[in-house]
């Protein structure tokens, strides 16, 4: 600042002290990791909490996973949901799609960034699970609206870059679900400051996958003894069941404008 | 529409905590697409095609909901294998009778409010609380219902608190009344009632529910012209839904056929009835 204007920021400071603001916000808290494996993408987040997620059902085939903080990411996921479900409404179901949103989200990450008071303290991803593994979409979004399209991994929040870092190690193309946890877990359980090791329980953990083999709504959480299973090194399970167990209905849900089961836009009889 | 047509900016409202209703978020931001707001010329009629009969029947743990696959207007058969029973969610089914395109419109309005309530909230909501949201969406419908075009569903869901099948009948106005054991609407509806008063049993499994639901549905096209019976030629068979704790499914079009062969065989020899 020159002495002679003590009042002028110049945009440049004043963007950097925004997003420096919102950087510290999202590291402050605990990392999500979103990840691919063989039949569909994994959300994996440290989060004791059973009633306010980090990770979401968007629509059909897309997901949203957060970091930041709460009441903001809460908003861009209604939001979302509300895109969605009016996009579908109007349109087809097929119409919405995970580019779309993190288009909308993008905007306004982007608008709420330079425009309003302070930027929203948040991460985010919009996950499409598509019908094989290079349909898949991840998009990553940051506070100041940038989108990232990903491949394989993510990790936001607390430690992300560290976690990321040890992902090109340890993240491969065709992974088991079993697998692909064990992995994520030992990552968030890491101290970035090379502390000692946590070893997080299933209650500490909110796990949820988008799973491209189920009918329709393709989103489901992965909790109770399922996880504990998937988890286990005795237990032989190494994904979600086809048929669900504790949700079991949800996979014979029909389209609600053809009517019919359906996978993948067209009707199965 | 279009999320900030200008800046592509999800707008305000979208950000807006508050309603878990996608019908009232509609109404609010795209009210030309909601089935009530449409207005028609007053004193104007017009020929649309109906859907007719839908007969329901509980059973122990759950609920058959049977639909004839016929639309006509006036005399002439509009289409032959409609769909009149609809999966609302994973725990109810809505079965139509009344203007078809207005009817299968609410339905898709009623599916979407209840999947966004749930995405929203996190939660399903009760079977009163779908029942009732249902109610509401008829009610929006009244001006059209008199000038003719009237929607009647038929709700039929499993209580996950009670553990069993309840049934939620409406009127033109959205009055919502809860049935107990059996009920049909639609034209062939009084010939469907008398059927499933003799047929009905307390206690029932799946298997017999469905017979009585479709054999309900028999009787009712053996006396309405707008109701669609068997169509044997071309193996047409009503649609059968069922709800229960596993869930919404729909049977089989393979495993109604051979029902319908034994109903119909059943009356080959008793031109006056079945017993």
């Amino acid at each position: 600042m020159t002495a002679g204007m003590p009042f002028y920021v110049s945009p440049e400071q004043l963007m950097k002290d925004r997003a420096d603001f919102a950087r510290k916000g999202i590291a402050r808290g605990r990392a999500v990791i979103v990840l691919q494996y063989d039949s569909g993408i994994a959300f994996v987040a440290e989060n004791p909490s059973r009633a306010l997620h980090k990770v979401s059902e968007i629509y059909d085939r897309i997901a949203f996973a957060a970091v930041g903080k709460y009441p903001e990411f809460e908003n861009l996921r209604v939001a979302g949901v509300r895109y969605a479900d009016l996009r579908g409404y109007s349109y087809d179901r097929s119409d919405v799609t995970a580019r779309g949103l993190a288009n909308a989200y993008a905007q306004t990450l982007g608008a709420v960034f330079t425009q309003e008071s302070k930027p929203y303290e948040v991460e985010i991803v919009v996950a499409e699970v598509g019908s094989t593994a290079e349909d898949d979409q991840v998009y990553r979004l940051t506070y100041d609206g940038s989108v990232a399209d990903e491949h394989g991994f993510v990790a936001m929040g607390g430690g992300a870059e560290q976690i990321e870092a040890a992902l090109k190690e340890q993240w491969h193309p065709g992974m088991h679900l079993a697998e692909a946890l064990t992995v994520a877990i030992r990552l968030l359980g890491a101290d970035p400051n090379g502390g000692e090791q946590r070893e997080l329980s299933p209650e500490q953990l909110e796990v949820a996958v988008l799973d491209r083999n189920r009918p329709r709504r393709r989103f489901r959480r992965v909790q109770g003894e399922l996880l504990d299973r998937l988890l286990s090194t005795e237990d032989p399970t190494a994904d979600v069941p086809d048929a669900d167990e504790a949700d079991s209905a949800r996979g014979d849900s029909t389209n609600p404008q053809t009517q019919r089961p359906e996978r993948d836009g067209g009707p199965t009889e | 529409m279009t999320p900030g047509a200008d800046t592509g900016r999800l707008p305000a409202a979208y950000l807006v905590p508050g309603s878990s209703s996608f019908a009232e978020f509609l109404g609010a931001q795209a009210p030309e697409l909601l089935p009530s707001q449409r207005a028609l010329p007053s004193g104007a009629s017009l020929e649309a095609p109906h859907g007719t009969t839908i007969a329901t029947v509980t059973f122990d743990g759950g609920v058959v909901m049977a639909g004839d696959r016929r639309a006509t207007m006036g005399n002439i058969i509009a289409n032959r294998d409609m769909e009149k029973v609809f999966a609302t969610d994973e725990f109810s089914l809505v079965g139509i009778a009344g203007t078809a395109g207005l009817a299968v419109e609410l339905v898709r309005l009623f599916q979407v409010e209840l999947e966004h309530y749930e995405k929203i909230e996190g939660t399903l909501m009760s079977l009163e609380g779908k029942a009732n949201r249902l109610a509401s969406m008829i009610r929006g419908n009244l001006g059209m219902a008199m000038q003719g075009l009237a929607v009647v569903p038929l709700f039929a869901g499993y209580d996950l608190d009670t553990r069993r099948g309840r049934i939620f009948s409406y009127d033109v106005t959205g009055g919502c009344y809860e049935e107990h054991d059996h009920h049909s609407v639609g034209s062939g509806s009084l010939f469907a009632r008398g059927a499933l008063k003799k047929l009905y049993r307390r206690g029932m499994t799946p298997d017999d529910a469905l017979r009585v639901a479709v054999e309900a549905l028999y009787d009712a096209a053996d006396d309405d012209s707008a109701t669609g019976g068997p169509d044997v030629g071309r193996r047409i068979w009503p649609t059968v839904g069922v709800v229960d704790a596993e869930g919404t499914r729909f049977v089989p079009q393979d495993d109604i056929a051979p029902v319908v062969d034994a109903i119909i065989a059943a009356r080959a020899d008793a031109p006056g009835g079945a017993r």
